[in-house]
This record gives C-alpha cells, sequence and structure tokens, in this order.
C-alpha cells in the first residue's frame, strides 16, 4: 500500500461528524477528525469532562459515528481499563480502546488514573488533546499552560512552566508515546495507526491550538500549530520501546534551524505579557527541552 | 473446586460475600484496599488464583478509579463487582453517583464504616447513608448468611432490565466482616438456574450498534430521565420481593419480607434498626416480652427504595417507635428516624417516635441499650422532639 500524501486521502470514512459543537478554527476538531479515521470504526472512544464533553453534541445526537462514553473529569484512563477488560472477558478482543483528554484531564485531575492504566498495562491508546489550558470552564490555567500565559487565572501570565508530562509517561516504561501536532495530521495518522499495532498502554501527547483561549482569530489554528514546531517550542518525535526519534520536521532542528520563538508568540494574545525576563526565561524552557532531547539521542547512539 | 452441592461453612461475612460473588460468575472486578473491606477482594483474588473464578481484577490505583473502572466494564458489557468502606466510598463517591445515573447494573458491597477525623475503623452507617439518595439501591444484611443471599440476589435485581441500577450491600465492619458463623451456600447449579444469563446484560458500548452515552440534555429531557429513574427505583420493590421470595422457595430462608419483622404483632412499642445492632435487638425484645411487655423489632433489610409499605404494615397499632440510627444527619437528627418520620407523616399514623442515635464511631451496642431507652420511654423523660445520643448505656 502507498503512503498517503495527502490528508483528504488518509481513510475514506469519516467518523466525526457535521453538526459537532466545537468552536469554529478548534485544533480539537481537527485531532477527533484524523483520530477517529484512523481508529474507527471497531474502536470505543472514552472522554472526560472537557471541551469534547460539548463538541459530543446535544442528547440524543452524536458527532461520532463510534461508541463514545463520557466519564468523569479524573476517570478517563479508569474506565477505559475497565472497557477493555470486559471486552476481554466477551471475547471482544479486536475493538480500539481509545481515550481522548484534555490537559486538565491528563496533566492534573486525571492523572493518578492514567499513571494507574499505564502501570497496569492496559492495551488502551491514550491521546492528550493539549490545549493548555482548562477551555470549557472558560480558560484557567494548567499544569500544561506554558510560562507567561494569560489565563483567567494567571492574569498576568503564568509564572511557573509547564510540566513535562512525556517525560513523565516515558519513566512508565511504556511501549510506544509520541507527539504529534494537528498541523501534521499525515504524521499524528501514522502515530496513531503505530500505536493501534503495539499491545500495551500507548501514549500520544498532541497539540491542539483553540482559538478563543490563545486568543487569535479562527483562521488561524493550523499556522499556529506550524509555527509552534517551526520554532521549536513542539517537537514532534516518537519513542517506541524506549527509543527516542525525532520526526520530521522537527528532526532538522536539533541544530538550531528553528523560526524564532517570537514568530510563534507574537500570534497569540495570551502572550501579551511574555516579555523581558519572562520570555527569556519562556526561551530558556524551549532550549531546555532540545538538550534533554540531544542528551537522550546521544545516550541512545552510545 | 465449585461447589457442587449444599454446603455449610463456617465464613466470616466478607469471605461470604466474596464466595456469593464467586458463584455469581462475575467477569471483572475492579478493587481497592480499605479496612474492613479488604478481605473480600483478597479472598475473591485467591479465587481467581486458584481457577476457581474465570474474572479479571483490576488492581487499580483508587477507589475513585474503582468505580470508574467497574463503569467502563459494566457499560461494556460484563457482570461487574467491587467493593469499599468509609473513606474508599466517599473517595468513590463521584463515581458512584455516576453509576446509578447511567443506569449501569453494578454489584457493590460496603462494608459499613465510622468517616474520619479521627481515623477510626469501626462500624458506623455514616458511610453507607451518603448514599442514600444516589439511586443505588441499598441493602443492609445483619449476619453472614444474609449477606450471602443478598448479594446473590442483588445480581438478578440489578440486571433486570427494568430495573437496571447498581445494587449495594452494606453491613457492619468486624461485627459481621470479620466474626465467623455457619453460612449455608447454594451448589453452582442453583446458582446459575438462579441468576440471569450474565449475556443478556445489554452493552451501552458496542461497535456494531455505536451510540453515544450521556450528551448534554434538554433540561427537560434531564428531568424525564431522573424521573424515569425514580419509577424503576420504585416499581422495583415488586421485583426485589418477587426476587426475595424465589429465593425463599429456593433456601427456606425469606427475603420477600423487606423488613424483618420480630414479635411485632401484638407489640405496643417496636424498636426500628438495621444491620449487626438489630441482633442486639431482638435479644432485647426478648427478654422484655418475659418480663410481659409488647415490644417488636424492626429491622430494615432494605433502606432504598424505603420499604414503605412493609413498615407501616409493621407498625400495625403500636403506640410508639423507638428508632435507634447508628447514623445522624448533622443538624437534623437520626437517619432512619427522619426516615421514618416522613412515613409516620405521609400516612397520618397515630404514633410516638422517638430518635435515638446510638453505636457512632463503632461504639458498641447492646441488648441493654435497647432496654434502657424503652424504659426511660415508658418513664417520659424524653423530649419527642430532641434526638437522644446513648452512648455505653449513658445519655451524652
Ligand atoms: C470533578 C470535576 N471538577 C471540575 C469539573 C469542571 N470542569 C469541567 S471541564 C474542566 C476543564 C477541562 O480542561 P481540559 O481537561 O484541559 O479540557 P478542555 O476543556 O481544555 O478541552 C473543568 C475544570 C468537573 N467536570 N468535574
Ligand atoms: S474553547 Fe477551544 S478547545 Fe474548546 S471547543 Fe472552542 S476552540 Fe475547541
Ligand atoms: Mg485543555
Amino acid at each position: 500500500m502507498s503512503k498517503p500524501r495527502l490528508v483528504s486521502t488518509i481513510g475514506e470514512k469519516e467518523y466525526y461528524y457535521p453538526g459537532h459543537a466545537a468552536c469554529h478554527g478548534c485544533g480539537a476538531s481537527i485531532g477527533l477528525r484524523h483520530l477517529l479515521k484512523a481508529i474507527g470504526p471497531n474502536a470505543i472512544l472514552a472522554v472526560p469532562a472537557g471541551c469534547t464533553s460539548i463538541i459530543a453534541g446535544r442528547a440524543n445526537l452524536s458527532t461520532f459515528g463510534i461508541p463514545f462514553i463520557h466519564t468523569a473529569f479524573g476517570s478517563a484512563a479508569s474506565v477505559a481499563s475497565g472497557i477493555i477488560e470486559a471486552l476481554d472477558r466477551l471475547g471482544k478482543k479486536d475493538v480500539n480502546v481509545v481515550v481522548w483528554a484534555g490537559d486538565g484531564g491528563t496533566f492534573d485531575i486525571g492523572f493518578a488514573s492514567l499513571s494507574g492504566a499505564a502501570e497496569r498495562g492496559h492495551n488502551i491508546l491514550y491521546v492528550l488533546d493539549d490545549n493548555e489550558a482548562y477551555m470549557n470552564t472558560g480558560i484557567q490555567r494548567s499544569g500544561a499552560t506554558p510560562r507567561g500565559a494569560w489565563t483567567t487565572t494567571t492574569i498576568k501570565g503564568k509564572k511557573e512552566g509547564k510540566k513535562n508530562i512525556l517525560d513523565i509517561m516515558r519513566a512508565h516504561n511504556i511501549p510506544y508515546l509520541a507527539t504529534a501536532s494537528v498541523a501534521y495530521p499525515l504524521d499524528f495518522h501514522r502515530k496513531v495507526k503505530k500505536a493501534l499495532s503495539i499491545k500495551g498502554f500507548k501514549f500520544i501527547h498532541l497539540m491542539s491550538p483553540c482559538p478563543p483561549g490563545w486568543r487569535f482569530d479562527m483562521h488561524l489554528t493550523v499556522e499556529v500549530a506550524r509555527k509552534a514546531v517551526l520554532s521549536g517550542v513542539w517537537i514532534l518525535m516518537e519513542i517506541e520501546n524506549g527509543l527516542l526519534r525525532l520526526n520530521p520536521p522537527s528532526n532538522t532542528m536539533l541544530e538550531k534551524r528553528r523560526l524564532p520563538v517570537e514568530e510563534y508568540v507574537k500570534m497569540q494574545g495570551r502572550f501579551r505579557f511574555l516579555k523581558g525576563e519572562l520570555l527569556e526565561e519562556f526561551k530558556r524552557d524551549v532550549e531546555r527541552n532540545w538538550e534533554r532531547i540531544k542528551k537522550i539521542l546521544e545516550e541512545q547512539s552510545r | 473446586m465449585s461447589i457442587t452441592s449444599r454446603v455449610k461453612k463456617v465464613l466470616t461475612g466478607n469471605h461470604a460475600t466474596a464466595y456469593a460473588v464467586m458463584q455469581a460468575r462475575v467477569d471483572v472486578i475492579p478493587a481497592y484496599p480499605i479496612t474492613p473491606q479488604t478481605t473480600i477482594v483478597e479472598k475473591l483474588d485467591e479465587f481467581i488464583e486458584n481457577g476457581l473464578l474465570d474474572a479479571s481484577m483490576i488492581r487499580v490505583e483508587s477507589e475513585h478509579s474503582a468505580m470508574a473502572a467497574a463503569i467502563g466494564a459494566s457499560a461494556a458489557g460484563a457482570r461487574t463487582y467491587t467493593a469499599t468502606s468509609s473513606h474508599g466510598l466517599l473517595y468513590m463517591y463521584e463515581n458512584l453517583w455516576w453509576a446509578a445515573n447511567a443506569r449501569l447494573p453494578i454489584v457493590a458491597t460496603f462494608v459499613t464504616r465510622a468517616i474520619g477525623p479521627p481515623w477510626n475503623i469501626w462500624s458506623d452507617h455514616q458511610d453507607i447513608f451518603t448514599l442514600r439518595d444516589s439511586g443505588w439501591i441499598l441493602f443492609m444484611a445483619k449476619n453472614a448468611q444474609e449477606a450471602y443471599d443478598l448479594t446473590l440476589q442483588a445480581f438478578k435485581i440489578a440486571e433486570n432490565p427494568n430495573i437496571r441500577l447498581p445494587v449495594g450491600i452494606g453491613y457492619d465492619g468486624f461485627y459481621i466482616s470479620h466474626t465467623s458463623e455457619p453460612v449455608e451456600m447454594l451448589a453452582q447449579d442453583e446458582v446459575d438456574a438462579f441468576l440471569p444469563d450474565k449475556r443478556s446484560i445489554k452493552p451501552l458500548l458496542d461497535p456494531s450498534n455505536p451510540y453515544t452515552i450521556g450528551n448534554l440534555p434538554e433540561a427537560s429531557f434531564n428531568f424525564l430521565i431522573r424521573k424515569n429513574m425514580w419509577g424503576s427505583m420504585e416499581s422495583s420493590i415488586d421485583y426485589i420481593k418477587k426476587v426475595g421470595y424465589e429465593y425463599y422457595l429456593l433456601t427456606g430462608r425469606n427475603y420477600g419480607d423487606l423488613v424483618d419483622k420480630y414479635r411485632c404483632e401484638d407489640a405496643d412499642t417496636i424498636f426500628v434498626s438495621i444491620g449487626a445492632m438489630a441482633n442486639e435487638g431482638m435479644v432485647a425484645v426478648d427478654r422484655l416480652r418475659s418480663k410481659g411487655h409488647k415490644v417488636g423489632h424492626m429491622a430494615l433489610r432494605l433502606l432504598r427504595p424505603y420499604p414503605e409499605d412493609e413498615v407501616i404494615d409493621s407498625i400495625g397499632n403500636a403506640e410508639r417507635i423507638i428508632v435507634m440510627s447508628r447514623a445522624v444527619s448533622m443538624g437534623k437528627g437520626g437517619i432512619l428516624f427522619t426516615d421514618l418520620i416522613d412515613v409516620v407523616y405521609r400516612n397520618r399514623l397515630n404514633v410516638d417516635v422517638y430518635d435515638i442515635v446510638v453505636g457512632l464511631a463503632g461504639v458498641e451496642v447492646v441488648d441493654n441499650d435497647f432496654i434502657k431507652v424503652y424504659n426511660d420511654v415508658l418513664d417520659g423523660i424524653f423530649d419527642k422532639r430532641e434526638t437522644i445520643f446513648l452512648m455505653g448505656g449513658k445519655y451524652v
């Protein structure tokens, strides 16, 4: 089979239906569409409280062409654990059990259940839909909100940096982890397919910009997501059986062939306080990320 | 080895429960340890490891996740069981309500235990009563045999498609969970015949028939969902009695009566209590009867739905009811009392009702406590509007 090249060639069938309730330009919407193409139709999706609870649509309609279960905010991974064990008992062994959870539902309130499911090695794909704040409740900071970002609970910009969830999940020794971006749907699609081919707990961290939360115009979502990657703020990579590999275009950016961070930052109203020393610290956050990856790659090549 | 014929075994309440769960052939058991519930799931783990039970034990990282995993498993169509106590129950709380509102036929045991601080592992009934309004069908057993019997019945009730509500079985920590008594167990084929086919549980999550559970409703639609749940709760009473009667025909132990009446027929005074202390209440009744007092006792076996008709029936022509609650609604009164007083008012029963709170935090309740309260009621020392606290034979 030849590799798909264009987004429109990924999968014939859509399982993310028109009439969904996402905002215009919603990054999560792009992510969900491509996730469902890759996992459907023989799949079950578990989703905790968050924007996707709304995106799912009004009762008794549904945005999704596959079985979908809402879960309590901190419970998505545990609900998925129950589902996978039940399917196993019922002899339905080929169903993809997938969690789609926001950054709040992952970094913060859902973290214990995520860590537990990963440690138990349940055969689940967990996709973290990271829009870097609690959007559904009106843009409050989360453990994923980057330094300097305005939210309604960090009205002068967040003083603390973003929790490194990928490293934390990597320390769980799960067989597959990856980052992805809604600006690179082919890459995301491939990673979802790859994850589904592996047994055990898989984790994909998807960066999905949110126009109202990040304060940019709704037609710029893909552009913002792409700038995050091209400026090196967001790094595309995957870790399979402990081995880290950078993916295009991040794989060409180890030696600083990156756009200035400002190119990414200036597109977004949420970064209006990111100036002076705070901006310098933000840049150092980015550098530290790259240094860490460099170190891992060096250790691997030894 | 599976149990091929009826057998009597000396078992703790927790082990009796574990045997019933094993014989019910559950599929999935998400569980987290907490005293005094732990020995149920330890025993189930042992059954699984030894090949007696073909089920998945999900050793979750918290009770919140135990009930979450139970929700996932039950929604996918598996027969699902878990157990907890006290802080574990409170930690589960959000998902306990979720399970009820999602109409999932989960069965759980709630081994009652006081709520801290201070840390306290002894029994009172505050924990289980936090579920009073949740939509869980709640039983309260007063010995290990009842724990076993009600656990089996619970699966049948929960999985009835007209009911589809989670069912909890409560009993007192240590008094019942950890003390041993002879328990008669059914043969496996009798259990298999008694329970419905577990594969008749309709999965809500089925890729061949995809739909979404729990999308944003219109308020009025949601109201009707709640009303519908009320309807199932109310109508479940008849089915619970039917199952109890069927169980009676099978075993000779009558669960068709949701209120366990003891010498109530001609009584002018009736005690009300639940769980382990009901046994003390019945001893007190015998002692008072031997002195010519016309007293009786009713133990509520079903807490929710409230067995109103049977309670009224049991009250009969009694002049006074002494309600001994092991749980208090802070700022209101003993919880069994507040439940009962509503029945008295709505039915305009001409009866005096006394509100006695006992046994909080695991303080022992004995027959003498019942007798003391009875004598003091007759002596007229109580103001009926007051909630009375009796601890170790003294009012405090
Ligand atoms: C236990 C609990 N606490 C709080 C909430 C309120 N709440 C609903 S969604 C949400 C934030 C979700 O943030 P995130 O996970 O990042 O998802 P997003 O909305 O950004 O997609 C909060 C705080 C809740 N539903 N449940
Ligand atoms: S608030 Fe943001 S994440 Fe939520 S639906 Fe709108 S665009 Fe999407
Ligand atoms: Mg978010």
